[in-house]
């Protein structure tokens, strides 16, 4: 196995947000690659280019931040970083002052305190509504300094009336520009980070504003719902459309059953709400806290990622065997085949790559998968009126609200999901109910989905949908158990933060066909020396790489199968995690995730008995079978990006 | 053939693209080539443009938004653009306001019914010593008194006819 790491260049916009790319790391260590500068009487040597922030944050002293994020190219604008550098004439944004030449800095004189709190006073003159009312209170990030800065008037006054609609029209976010400051960072997220381009600052001077194309409603323009704008918003100018009203209702409502299904990853991200370190899992105890709110059943959607890998990879082994065996032209021309868990990846292609719809798989997210289970076979099973079922999701994901939304997805005869809830939703519902998380005693799923694998877990992380079926496909085709190949099943290759991965897998040897695709292939024999080539990206930016090296005919276009994430790190960095994110905080999400595989005890998906008792007691006609396409997959519609 | 008016729009922009290297750079000058041939940058022309220079539609259109002189909507034949800056408010910049409002009928940001006329404020044009100063299209009127205005207007509107396309009626 080989892995080919693409070496991406860094995102496409103009060169005026890139000032930190002054910073020339390589030169460390020659002659003129340091650099000296003494902040606040403290004497640092740094390399040549690094901005005064970052040598600030290696001597742990403390500037604050609005614009800036880790994430983001440096844009220098709300100038709350403002320092004094002597010889300066005026006053410097630290997070976009590269240094260059040896500088004495002081971070905070007089004159830089009383330029902060101005900038502060500026910024709150402007900006309408009560914290109290707001669904940032204690995360926002303007509270927070003027808290530090102890405002305790408004200097220049505080708006009393209301100056722009809120945007509500999308399932997903919801767009608030009375709380805007406009700092810029989600113009940055959405055009360089994700590459959709919905979000950018219109109009001038003090008429500027955030807005969408046009001034038209999110709804109605290329918004793939991936809610990474709202991550990084320091306000709540941006947040998710909060459905918690309705679920409490629905608990409340003693005719109804309330089920609930949780993602891998809000469970390694739900603790940073409990002032938990990132990267602690709350797996067990958050399946009591959610019974203690009143859910009459906790599922974990990991047994839906089973099945997806199980009927995602059935679609992929046969449209192999149709392009290499029966030789169908239609068929090998949709390979590679694109995953299609990911709600906000399948928006962005059905926008912007509709002619390569077919590419992509047709079976459902899990989300959906087990929404059209839960009020069909659950229901039967356990004698429920589907009517009465009321299905909530808890996604990391904002665009999963709009998914469970689409007009097509009611296979089940009713909505397949009710309500998606974001792991902040769902940490404020567990706070409202004044439960102590951290401290619940552990407890299971409920059946009859049972515990799932490792290989669902998995499905968080970048690259884990891939690791998950190439341990399914390695174990079906050879018959060879995927540990004697990569050791403790850790397939590394598709591992990792790396914006894109490729990788390939030859298989030397091939095993009898298994009994759960034995009505669909006769024989492995045509997977002989077959080299299976998978590509691996997260972030829509990535993904627009990845596309047009396929249209380009480059090694992506080699590929047979793809994953993509709308989200930077997958799922565990989606637009519905606990704020704020970065590199190191998602990290510690994945080491969270990998561990809670490692202790599975099982850790391959056509090995979870539940899933073989789905298959035996519902849908009995087989992976892509006829109730398993009813129920399972699903339809894309091609959107195109202009707008009219 | 029957071409619509936005198949020629987008052949235009395509042509002038060639011209002038598809790249992010060419964006001013597109956007100006578009507002002078069809006296705005419709939606439509914004996605096409963002589309050749490989860039949002969105940054078009923060980009048209940002420069008082390209327009996202459709204004009058005649955009009138009177300075509002101090000098030329002492000059007397009020009364030529009012008889401007009362001659075309319309208030200023407004477009007359026939789509005639355009009335906006502009800030300092630079002509500071010989206010009040105004701008009909891109030709600059200075001195204006509110006489003088309504000699302006009145040319504008016999000039319109004839030279309504080819020099955006240049008026003297």
């Amino acid at each position: 196995m080989t892995n080919s790491i693409d070496n991406c260049s860094s995102c496409r916009s103009p060169k005026s947000m890139k000032v930190h790319e002054v910073s020339t790391q390589t030169q460390t260590g020659q002659i003129g690659g340091q650099v000296s500068l003494v902040i606040d009487g403290k004497t640092i040597k740094v390399p040549l280019g690094t901005t005064i922030l970052e040598a600030c944050r290696t001597l742990n002293i403390r500037i604050p931040t609005l614009c800036y994020h880790e994430d983001l190219c440096v844009a220098g604008i709300c100038r709350i970083c403002v320092v004094e550098v002597e010889k300066m004439h005026t006053l410097q944004a630290a997070c976009s002052f590269p240094v260059t030449a040896p500088i004495v800095v002081h971070t905070h004189t007089r004159k830089v305190r009383h330029a902060r709190r101005h900038i502060l006073d500026l910024m709150l003159s402007d900006h309408y509504g009560e914290c109290y009312s707001c669904s940032r209170n204690g995360t926002c990030e303007l509270q927070t300094l003027a808290q530090e800065y102890g405002v305790d008037f408004y200097r220049f006054g505080h708006p009393s009336e209301s100056t722009h609609k809120v945007d509500r029209s999308s399932h997903s976010v919801v767009r608030d520009m009375d709380k805007c400051i406009l700092c810029r960072r989600c113009v940055r997220t959405c055009i360089d980070l994700q590459e959709v381009g919905v979000l950018e600052a219109i109009n001038r001077g003090d008429h500027t504003k955030i807005s969408t194309f046009m001034d038209k409603q999110l709804a109605d323009v290329v918004c793939i719902n991936c809610g990474q704008c709202i991550n990084r918003c320091p306000t709540a100018a941006l947040k998710a459309n909060d459905p918690t009203d309705d679920v409490w209702a629905a608990i409340d409502d003693p005719d109804k059953h309330v089920v609930i299904q949780t993602a891998p990853s809000p469970r390694a991200a739900i603790g940073e709400c409990f002032d938990l370190e990132p990267g602690t899992p709350m797996t067990w105890q958050m399946n009591t806290a959610l019974r203690e709110c009143g859910f009459d059943a906790v599922f974990d959607t990991n047994f839906t990622a089973d099945l997806t890998i199980i009927e995602e990879g059935t679609e992929l082994i046969l449209r192999l065997y149709k392009a290499l065996v029966q030789g169908d032209q239609k068929v090998a021309e949709s390979l590679p085949q694109f995953t299609s868990c990911s709600p906000g990846w399948v928006k962005y292609i059905e926008h912007f790559y509709p002619d390569y719809l077919h590419h992509v798989s047709s079976a459902k997210s899990p989300q959906q998968m087990f929404g059209a289970l839960i009020k069909t076979y659950y229901a039967k099973k356990r004698n429920i009126d589907p009517s009465k079922i009321v299905s909530v999701a808890l996604m990391p994901c904002s665009a999963k609200k709009f998914e469970c939304n689409r007009p097509e997805m009611v296979d089940s005869g009713y909505k397949d999901i009710d309500y998606g809830l974001t792991t902040r939703e769902l940490a404020k519902m567990i706070h409202e109910a004044g439960i102590d998380m951290p401290k619940m005693e552990k407890s299971d799923f409920d059946d009859p989905f049972g515990t799932a694998t490792g290989s669902g877990v998995i499905f968080g992380a970048s690259g884990g949908v891939m690791e998950s079926a190439l341990r399914c496909v390695v174990e079906l085709v050879t018959g060879e158990a995927v540990e004697n190949i990569f050791e403790n099943a850790r397939i590394e290759p598709v591992r990792g933060f790396e914006g894109t991965k490729l990788a390939e897998l030859t298989f030397d040897k091939v095993g009898p066909v298994p009994d759960l695709l034995k009505h669909l292939v006769p024989n492995w024999d045509w997977m002989k020396g077959v080299t299976l080539k998978v590509g691996v990206c997260h972030g829509t930016a990535n993904a627009k790489k990845v596309m047009d090296d396929i249209i380009a005919g480059g090694p992506f276009s080699k590929c047979h199968f793809i994953e993509f994430m709308a989200c930077p790190g997958g799922c565990l960095g989606g637009g519905g995690q606990p704020i704020p994110t970065s590199e190191a905080i998602r990290a510690a999400r994945a080491r969270a995730i990998y561990a809670e595989d490692e202790s599975s005890t099982v850790r391959k998906s056509h090995l979870n008995p539940a899933i073989l008792d789905v298959y035996h007691e519902f849908l009995t006609d087989g992976p892509c079978g006829k109730t398993a396409h009813k129920l399972l997959h699903t339809h894309y519609i091609r959107r195109g990006k202009y707008i009219m | 053939m029957l071409v619509t008016e936005n198949e020629r729009l987008r052949q235009n922009i395509l042509d002038w693209a060639d011209e002038l290297n598809r790249d992010r750079s060419a964006l001013i000058p597109l956007l100006q080539r578009v507002q002078k041939r069809y006296s705005s940058v419709s939606g439509f022309a914004m996605q096409v443009i963002a589309d050749i220079l490989d860039i949002h539609p969105v940054e078009v259109y923060s980009v048209v938004s940002f420069y008082s002189f390209l327009d996202h909507k459709p204004k009058g034949r005649f955009i009138i653009r009177l300075c509002q800056t101090i000098s030329c408010a002492m000059a007397g910049k009020d009364r030529v306001a009012r008889q401007l409002e009362n001659e075309l009928g319309i208030r200023f940001g407004e477009t007359t019914a026939d789509g005639k006329f355009t009335l906006e404020y502009t800030n300092c044009l630079g002509m500071c010593d010989r206010g009040p100063a105004m701008l009909v299209n891109d030709q600059v009127f200075t001195q204006v008194s509110p006489e003088r205005a309504h000699e302006i207007v009145e040319k504008c509107r016999q000039t319109f006819g004839t030279f309504a396309l080819q020099d955006q009626g240049r008026i003297d």
